[in-house]
C-alpha cells in the first residue's frame, strides 16, 4: 500500500482511500482530501516535516504521520 | 427591523475583516459561555438596530473541535434570523463545504463571495446569479478589504431574515438519500422540519452530540444502526466519509457550472514567495532574521523607548509629580498619599509600562499573521516543536516572552489545539523576560565578577525548564495522547490591511490593560499596606517591623534548603510577584541602603555577596527565573487559560518546578564545594532521581496507532 508519506516533492496523485478514524480522519477530509481526489506534492519542510500538498487549488500542510493515513496511486 | 445575523466562515477567508467593516467599531469583545473560544458582537454600522454575532473560523460542522461545537450549538439554539457565509472565492470549493453544512441547519442564508479582487486578477470568473440558484440563497461580491460590497451583503442579509427563504441542501446520491430518507421517517414525529434533514444527516454520521440529545428507543436505535451499516456495505467506507465525499462531490458540479476556471490555477507571486520563504536552506535562516527585526524594533528600540518614556518621564515624573502637587493642594498627606503614590500609581505604571513595548510587538505580530507568515513559522518549527510535546505554534508565544511573559502568554491564542495551547501558556514564562534581567545582573554582579555566563545560562535554564516541561507533561495523563492532528491551510500572501492590523492591535491592548489592571492594582495595594503596616495596625518606620517582615520570617525556613533561609530574600522573591524588577529595588530596601539604587544595584553588591554563597546565589536566580512569573502575567495566563483551576495548576507548577531546580543548584553546589553529604543533598538527589523518571519514562503505551486515535476520538467526544 502507497501512502502520502511515501511521495516525493513534484509528484501528482490521486487519493485511494483513506485510513484511521475519528476527528483525524474527519479533520483531513473536511479540508478536502476525499476519495478520488487529485493532490500535487509541493514540498517538505526544511526540518523534514511537515508536507505541503496542493489540493482542491489551495496549499495545505500535514504532517508525515497523518499523510500515512492516505492511501494513494 | 432589529435582526440578528451571524457571521460564519472559514479561517483566513477575510470574515474578521468583514465584520470589522460591518460593525465599525462598537463591538463587544467577550468568551463564549465556558469555553476560551472568542466571542465578537457588534451593531450594523449602516442600521444599529441589527446585531451581527460573529462565529469562530471554521472548516466544517463536525464534533469534533469546541470551534465548531460552539458555532453549531449557537445556530441550532440561539437561532439567528440570517446566517451570512463569507467564503473566500479564490478558495471556493473548500469554502463551499462549510456551506453545504450551513444551508442544513434551517437559517436563512446570504454568500459574501469575498476576495473577488484576487478571483478577477487571476482572471476567473464566478457565475454569482446561477451560484444563488443552486444554492437557494443571494450571492453578493464583496472585496471586504477595500470596503467594496459590504453594503449590499448588509441589506441582503436583512432581506433574507425578512422574508425567510431557506437555502437548498445539498443532494446526495441515491443510496445515501435512500438511507436518510429512512432515518428522517424514524425521527420525524419528535423533529422539528426545518431541523429534519440536519438531524438525519448528523445521525447518519454517528454523531454523538446529536444522538444524546435526542430521546431514542433501543429499537429506534437498533434500526438507525442497521440503515447506516446496509449504506456503508454498499459503499464501502465509513458513514462519516461517505457524506463527506458525497459533498465534495456536490461542490465539484456546482463549481463546473459556475466558475470559469482563469489563466492559472494558484497565485502565482503567493507561489514564488514561498520558493524562498520556505526554501530548504533559507528558511531557517530568514526565519530567524524575521524573529530577530520584531524583538528588535519592539523590546530594543521603538517598543523600549515608549515602556522607558512611560516608566521614567510620564510615571515618575509626570504623573507621581502631579499627583503630589494635587495631594499638597488638598492637604492631603501621610497615609493616603502614601496609599495613592505607593499603592495606586506604582500600581498604574507597572501596567502600563509594558503597554508600548506591547502594542509595537501586537503591531509586528498582527502583520505577520495578516500577511500570512504565520503559517509559514508553524510549517517551518513544528517538527522541532513536536519533539517535545508542543507544536509548531509554540514557538511565537516564547519568543515574545524574552520581552515580556504577558504578551507571551496572550499569544498563544493562535493554537488552536487546546492541550497544546495550555502547555504552551504554562512554559511560556520559562523564558527569562526583560523585567528579570536586573536580577541576573545583580547575581551575576556580586558573586560571579560579572560573568557573562550567569546571564547566558539564564537562557538556557529557561529553555530547558520548557524543553523539560513539555516532555514531563506530555506524558501526564491530563495532556497524554497522539498529537493533535497537524492540518493546516497555508494561506495565500497578501498585503496585510492598515486598518486590521490597527485594529488587531487596539483589540489585544485593550484587553491587556483590563484584565491585567483588574489583577495588579489590588496586588500593589496589598503589598503596599503588608509592608506599611505592623499587626497592630500601625504604620512603621521600619520595614522589617512589618506584616511583610513577620510573613516573611514566616516563610523563610521555607526556602532554607534553597540556601536563602533569611527574610530578606524571601520578602523580595515575594515581591518579585509585582513586577520582577521589584527584586532588586526590595533588597536595597531591605539591607538598608540608603540612597538610590541603580538597575542592577551595584551598590549592595558586597553586602549581598557576605549573605549568599555563589550556590545559594545561584539557586536563587534559578528560583526567580522559573517561579510564579508577576501578577500581569499571572492575569494573562488566567485570561488565556479560562479557569481558576488551571491558572492555580500551571502557577503551582512553575513554583514547584523552581523550587526543586532551585535546591539542586544548592544542594548539588554545596557537595561540590567539599561540604559533606547532609539530608538535604539526600532529599536533593531523591527529587532529581523523581525528576529524571518523570522525564524518561516512556511514553503511555500506544501500540497500535490505530486504537490510540479511536481512544482519542471518545475522549473528544
Amino acid at each position: 500500500m502507497k501512502t502520502l508519506k511515501d511521495s516525493n516533492p513534484g509528484d501528482r496523485v490521486s487519493v485511494v482511500k483513506l485510513h484511521g478514524q475519528g476527528a483525524t480522519k474527519r479533520r483531513i477530509m473536511d479540508m478536502g482530501i476525499t476519495k478520488g481526489v487529485q493532490i500535487f506534492v509541493r514540498k517538505v519542510a526544511p526540518l523534514g516535516d511537515p508536507v505541503q500538498v496542493t489540493v482542491r487549488n489551495y496549499e495545505l500542510s500535514l504532517r508525515k504521520a497523518d499523510a500515512e493515513m492516505i492511501e494513494i496511486q | 427591523m432589529n435582526h440578528t445575523i451571524a457571521l460564519a466562515g472559514n479561517p483566513n477567508s477575510g470574515k474578521t475583516t468583514m465584520f470589522n467593516q460591518l460593525t465599525g467599531s462598537a463591538q463587544y469583545v467577550g468568551n463564549w459561555p465556558g469555553v476560551t473560544v472568542e466571542k465578537k458582537e457588534g451593531r450594523l454600522k449602516s442600521d444599529k438596530e441589527s446585531i451581527i454575532q460573529d462565529l469562530p473560523g471554521i472548516y466544517s460542522l463536525s464534533p469534533y473541535t469546541l470551534e465548531e461545537v460552539v458555532s453549531r450549538t449557537y445556530l441550532i439554539e440561539q437561532r439567528p434570523e440570517a446566517i451570512i457565509n463569507v467564503i473566500d472565492a479564490s478558495n471556493l470549493e473548500r469554502n463551499l463545504y462549510l456551506t453545504t453544512q450551513l444551508a442544513e441547519l434551517g437559517v436563512p442564508m446570504v454568500l459574501a463571495l469575498n476576495m473577488m479582487d484576487t478571483v478577477k486578477k487571476r482572471g476567473q470568473s464566478i457565475n454569482k446569479e446561477k451560484l444563488g440558484r443552486m444554492l437557494g440563497c443571494d450571492a453578493v461580491f464583496t472585496a471586504a478589504v477595500h470596503a467594496e460590497g459590504m453594503e449590499e451583503v448588509a441589506q441582503k442579509a436583512k432581506e433574507a431574515a425578512t422574508s425567510g427563504r431557506l437555502p437548498k441542501t445539498a443532494s446526495f446520491s441515491s443510496p445515501v438519500e435512500n438511507a436518510l430518507q429512512r432515518i428522517s421517517a424514524l425521527i420525524q414525529d419528535a423533529a422539528d422540519e426545518t431541523y429534519l434533514r440536519w438531524l438525519s444527516i448528523k445521525l447518519f454520521e454517528r454523531d454523538e452530540k446529536v444522538m444524546s440529545g435526542l430521546d431514542f428507543s433501543e429499537t429506534a436505535k437498533n434500526q438507525l444502526e442497521a440503515i447506516i451499516a446496509e449504506c456503508e456495505a454498499a459503499m464501502d467506507d465509513d458513514s462519516e466519509s461517505i457524506i463527506t465525499s458525497e459533498r465534495y462531490q456536490y461542490i465539484a458540479g456546482i463549481m463546473g457550472e459556475c466558475v470559469q476556471k482563469g489563466r492559472e490555477q494558484l497565485t502565482a507571486v503567493s507561489d514564488r514567495i514561498d520558493t524562498v520563504v520556505t526554501n530548504r536552506i533559507l528558511a531557517l535562516p530568514i526565519f530567524a532574521f524575521v524573529m530577530w527585526l520584531v524583538y528588535f524594533i519592539s523590546m530594543a528600540t521603538v517598543g523600549t523607548m515608549g515602556t522607558d518614556w512611560v516608566n521614567d518621564v510620564l510615571f515618575a515624573d509626570i504623573v507621581a509629580g502631579t499627583v503630589d502637587a494635587v495631594l499638597g493642594a488638598l492637604g492631603i498627606s501621610g497615609m493616603l498619599a502614601s496609599l495613592i503614590q505607593d499603592g495606586i500609581v506604582a500600581g498604574a505604571g507597572a501596567v502600563l509600562g509594558f503597554l508600548p513595548q506591547m502594542m509595537v510587538l501586537f503591531f509586528c505580530l498582527a502583520i505577520l499573521e495578516d500577511c500570512g507568515y504565520m503559517a509559514r513559522i508553524a510549517f517551518i518549527m513544528d517538527r522541532m516543536f513536536r519533539r517535545f510535546g508542543l507544536s509548531g505554534k509554540s514557538f511565537i508565544p516564547m519568543l515574545v516572552a524574552i520581552g515580556c511573559g504577558v504578551p507571551g502568554v496572550m499569544a498563544s491564542r493562535t493554537i488552536e489545539n487546546e492541550r497544546d495551547r495550555k502547555l504552551t501558556i504554562m512554559t511560556t514564562t520559562f523564558m527569562p523576560c526583560g523585567a528579570k534581567l536586573p536580577i541576573i545582573a545583580l547575581i551575576a554582579g556580586a558573586l560571579f565578577d560579572g560573568s557573562p555566563a550567569v546571564a547566558a545560562s539564564a537562557y538556557f535554564v529557561g529553555i530547558a525548564a520548557i524543553v523539560c516541561s513539555g516532555i514531563i507533561l506530555k506524558k501526564m495523563k491530563t495532556f497524554a495522547g497522539e498529537p493533535a492532528p497537524f492540518v493546516m491551510e497555508l494561506p495565500a500572501y497578501h498585503i496585510p490591511s492598515g486598518r486590521n492590523v490597527l485594529l488587531h492591535m487596539w483589540d489585544k491592548a485593550k484587553s491587556f490593560v483590563r484584565r491585567a489592571g483588574v489583577i495588579i492594582l489590588p496586588a500593589t495595594i496589598l503589598v503596599w499596606f503588608l509592608s506599611t503596616f505592623s499587626w497592630s495596625l500601625s504604620t512603621v518606620e521600619d520595614t522589617a517591623d512589618s506584616i511583610l517582615a513577620s510573613v516573611g520570617n514566616l516563610i523563610a525556613p521555607l526556602f532554607a534548603p534553597l540556601g536563602w533561609g533569611d527574610w530578606q530574600s524571601a520578602v523580595a522573591a515575594f515581591t518579585g510577584l509585582i513586577a520582577k524588577e521589584n527584586v532588586v529595588g526590595t533588597f536595597g530596601v531591605l539591607f538598608e541602603y540608603a540612597g538610590e539604587l541603580s538597575e542592577d544595584g551595584t551598590e549592595i553588591w558586597s553586602t549581598l555577596a557576605a549573605a549568599f554563597t555563589p550556590a545559594a546565589g545561584y539557586s536563587f536566580l534559578v528560583f526567580n527565573l522559573l517561579c510564579a512569573p508577576c501578577f500581569a502575567a499571572i492575569g494573562a495566563i488566567k485570561r488565556e487559560m479560562g479557569s481558576a483551576k488551571w491558572t492555580m495548576i500551571a502557577v503551582g507548577y512553575q513554583c514547584l518546578l523552581a523550587y526543586v531546580a532551585a535546591m539542586w543548584v544548592y544542594q548539588f553546589g554545596r557537595l561540590l564545594s567539599g561540604e559533606g553529604f547532609s539530608t538535604g543533598t539526600a532529599v536533593a538527589a531523591t527529587t532529581l532521581l523523581g525528576f529524571l523518571y518523570l522525564l524518561l519514562r516512556p511514553a503511555q503505551s500506544c501500540e497500535k496507532k490505530q486504537l490510540c486515535r479511536a481512544g482519542k476520538v471518545s475522549e473528544a467526544r
